[in-house]
């Protein structure tokens, strides 16, 4: 025995190491949530011009009452059904002329919207509304207005914008971003989001 | 008789677990990957409401966040009427505005027209609450807004 070997390095405790920072960051571990609906605020009241003259037909009255209840042009209706609303009023293409839609597809309703750049959905909902009720409306709308521009992504480009958002945002997606870009824009200028909120209704309003 | 015993022993070999550490290593690491250290220690229940047309809040340094709720079991003495939390206290509507040019010095100028204002706000919030916020950040041009909410179908939060 004149040569002695090494010894060997103990690694038992290395899992009861290992054991304590697993549960240290098991126990910090919260994964996060940070998915939401992005909405733009209007400017403060005193910036928006007074004189915008919204026709009546071209407004899309959505109004949440204290009780939660979903009302559209002032008769009830339930949330399952406030998509294609919406969407059927969008979507409607009612104008003559130079307001003529070409791409709607709707039943171009004279009593309805004229063109979807001049439509506009009215969101007002009371002090009482829950928070979830307004979110699930809003989540409605939303819904509306991505399908409709799904459907002119497909037909102008042979794919949904909400792929195309998708991919604008994805690092390996290897097409030409500048393209993508413009015809997101492009897209959205079609049906543009217009959702205008009033300062919510005192209760003792309605 | 202890030859015999020796003999058997080595049939019967001890099972390893060296690798027992890689395994947990392999586990913390993940974890390690995934875990976000909470900013914010809640003082307000948050509940969020679920969602489907979300999209994804992509920079986290500029990011607000504005919680709203009802205060959680631990502070019941202050009340059960919906509160708003900003950091770690409970705040009014006025603290809101120093709040955002708070946030908006400490971010720096290159953030500062890019900040998001993320809503984390309980789902049996009343709409009151959320008027007023958003009334607030208006007024200091905190238009950008996100509101917070759990991935699923909407149908979940009228049940």
């Amino acid at each position: 025995m004149a040569r002695r070997l090494a010894p060997e390095v103990n690694a038992g405790s290395m899992a009861d190491i290992a054991f304590l920072l697993l549960i240290f960051f098991l126990v910090t571990t919260t994964i996060e949530t940070d998915y939401g609906i992005s909405r733009k605020l209007p400017p403060p009241p005193e910036e928006i011009q007074k004189d915008t003259f919204i026709k009546e037909k071209n407004l899309f009255r959505v109004e949440v009452n204290q009780q939660n209840e979903l009302f559209v042009e002032k008769s009830p209706m339930e949330l399952k059904d406030l998509k294609e609303a919406a969407k059927a009023f969008l979507d409607n293409g009612g104008g003559v002329k130079e307001e003529k839609c070409f791409y709607c597809k709707g039943v171009a309703n004279p009593k309805s919207s004229d063109n979807p750049q001049k439509a506009v959905i009215s969101l007002i909902n009371s002090r009482e509304t829950s928070y979830e009720m307004y979110i699930a409306v809003q989540n409605e709308l939303v819904k509306a207005y991505t399908e409709l521009r799904d459907r002119e992504g497909l037909r102008l480009h042979g794919e949904p914008y909400s792929k195309m958002k998708k991919n604008l945002k994805d690092v390996n997606h290897s097409g030409d971003k500048t393209l993508l870009k413009k015809r997101i824009t492009e897209i959205q200028q079609m049906y543009p989001e217009k959702l205008s909120e009033a300062e919510p209704l005192k209760s003792n309003n309605l | 008789m202890s030859k015999f015993k020796n003999k058997q022993s080595k049939d019967m070999p001890v099972i390893s677990t060296a690798s027992l550490p890689d395994i947990v290593f392999m586990l913390l690491f993940f974890f390690m990957v995934a875990t976000v250290m909470r900013k914010d220690t809640l003082m307000v229940d948050n509940k969020l409401p679920y969602a489907d047309q979300v999209e994804k809040l992509e920079n986290k340094k500029a990011i607000l966040y504005i919680y709203a709720g009802k205060p959680s079991s631990r502070y019941k003495n202050i009340g059960n009427e919906a509160r708003i939390q900003l950091n770690d206290k409970f705040a009014e509507i006025k603290d809101i505005k120093p709040f955002v040019f708070e946030e908006r010095k400490l971010k720096g100028d290159k953030l500062a027209p890019n900040l998001i204002t993320s809503l984390k706000i309980d789902k049996k919030t009343n709409m009151g609450v959320v008027g007023d916020i958003k009334k607030e950040l208006r007024e200091v041009q905190a238009l950008k807004i996100n509101y917070t909410t759990r991935i699923g179908d909407v149908n979940r939060n009228l049940q």
